[in-house]
């Protein structure tokens, strides 16, 4: 299939970017999608022309690199996927195809299509983690009883890759989805109710600092998510950061 | 601010604070639709109940706390949409909101700013001819209500209004329980569920209440 291509073009992170177009031929609807955009940089690089920065990893669905805002939809028009795992048989013949990097404040552009997401990395540093010893003599996993119930809810909430679309998705660029699912995962467990209230207050705090929005429920990023993490998630942060400011004595 | 309301400048106590304001609100409407819908059974009924309303000291103190959660949850509101504009400087060029998300919840500042020129009309001539003026020359109270209704344009006006009203509660009903966390797959169906009777009862009631009025006039 041939297909036109309207890409955000950006030399870097102070100058004006803009939408530049580009055309390209025989395009198999078999090619993931992240193949297609790698047969336009190959042509670019023959003319001499500077190929298109976008991000990219595993290419199976699980590091979260890839992100790309497709046809006014992150990672495009299809459900419970990334952008490596969108084909282009999703599209017809003659499209014209809109590719734009996420959108946020916090997730400031790189080049082209590759935005700093390393806001995400400073909300996991204020609170997202556990403090265990780790020096060879942790305790068998499976010494804590932990109800099937909430070990799979867990489980649920640590599928979240990090990709970002739920705040590329909302409307407020709000990251609640994100964080959410990582005080979920945490929260959730015996091993995470030692540091359970500092750690919600800690990253809240954090998200707050970094500039993205408030959530306004909308309920965009559960369906953009291609992890399909629940906005349960975000009621039950909720439920803890009240809790934890109530209880915190400083 | 004080450690004990320190919690209410982050994002999820800004949130709690529309939730509380907007579940106080809707519980408000309840009773102010209820006793409208007087009107339309009988006069007499409803200058009594409006006179409880006037004079009772429970009512009268309460008048202040509605007050403070009207302007709690505009100002919240507005400043609210303000920053979540400012989260987003760039916009895209194309994009598809509603293939994932509700068109009510996406207007809740359209719908909100509307619904409040509405109320500064709507207080401007019932609440300030009521409590502070010569109820535009009128004896009683339905008397003032039924002049006010005989006019199409203002009739259409509040029908609009209760049209907008009713698609912000759409959203805001069922998004007031998720913001204080209430969410369990066993409750929050039957809450989007209720919250969509209420909206539909809350528009279409008031809205009722206009047309019947306007076409007694005629």
């Amino acid at each position: 299939m041939n297909l036109t291509l309207k890409i955000w073009r950006q030399k870097n992170t102070t100058s004006q970017g803009k939408m530049v177009e580009y055309k390209v031929n025989n395009i198999s609807e078999d090619m993931s999608f992240l193949e297609m955009m790698d047969i336009l940089n190959e042509e670019l690089i023959v003319k001499g022309d500077d190929p298109i920065a976008f991000d990219h990893d595993c290419r199976e669905g699980i590091c979260g690199m890839c992100s790309l805002y497709i046809n006014g939809e992150a990672h495009g028009p299809d459900r419970g996927i990334t952008t490596c795992q969108l084909h282009m048989r999703k599209f017809k013949d003659g499209d014209t195809i809109y590719i734009e990097p996420w959108r946020a404040k916090a997730f400031p552009v790189i080049k082209d299509l590759v935005v700093d997401r390393t806001s995400f990395e400073r909300i996991m540093a204020s609170g997202g983690f556990i403090s265990v010893n780790t020096s060879g003599n942790t305790q068998d996993a499976n010494n804590i009883p932990i109800p099937k119930d909430d070990a799979d809810e867990a489980f649920d909430a640590a599928t979240c890759i990090g990709c970002g679309a739920c705040v590329a998705t909302c409307k407020n660029s709000s990251a609640m989805l994100f964080v959410s699912a990582k005080v979920s995962q945490l929260a959730l467990l015996p091993q995470g109710k030692l540091e359970r209230e500092r750690r919600v207050l800690n990253m809240v705090d954090q998200m707050d600092k970094e500039g993205f929005g408030n959530c306004t429920n909308t309920g965009a990023c559960e369906v953009e998510c291609p992890k399909g993490i629940s906005l349960s998630n975000i009621a039950r942060m909720n439920r803890e950061y009240l809790r934890a400011s109530l209880v915190k004595k400083d | 601010m004080s450690k004990a309301f320190e919690m209410f400048s982050s994002s999820i106590g800004r949130k709690f604070v529309m939730s509380l304001t907007g579940l106080f609100l809707i519980t408000y409407l309840v009773i102010h639709l209820a006793i409208n819908l007087l009107s339309l059974v009988d006069a007499h009924l409803f200058n009594e109940a409006s006179h409880f309303m006037g004079t009772n000291w429970f009512i009268q103190a309460m008048q202040y706390v509605l007050a403070l959660g009207f302007i709690f949850h505009i100002v919240q509101g507005i400043a609210l949409a303000r920053s979540n504009a400012k989260a987003r400087p760039q916009k895209y060029a194309l994009d598809k909101p509603s293939t994932n998300s509700s068109f009510s919840s996406r207007s809740m500042i359209i719908t909100g700013l509307l619904v409040l020129l509405f109320l500064v009309l709507h207080l401007r001539d019932y609440f300030w001819e009521l409590k502070f003026d010569d109820m535009n020359g009128h004896a009683t109270d339905f008397d003032l209500v039924v002049a006010l209704f005989a006019n199409p344009l203002y009739t259409g006006l509040y029908v609009f209004s209760f049209i907008m009203l009713g698609i912000h509660l759409n959203h805001g009903f069922q998004s007031a329980f998720q913001s204080v966390g209430v969410n369990h797959p066993k409750y929050t169906p039957g809450i989007k569920k209720f919250g969509v009777i209420y909206c539909v009862i809350v528009s279409a009631g008031f809205s009722l209440i206009a047309l019947v009025h306007y076409f007694n006039s005629l």
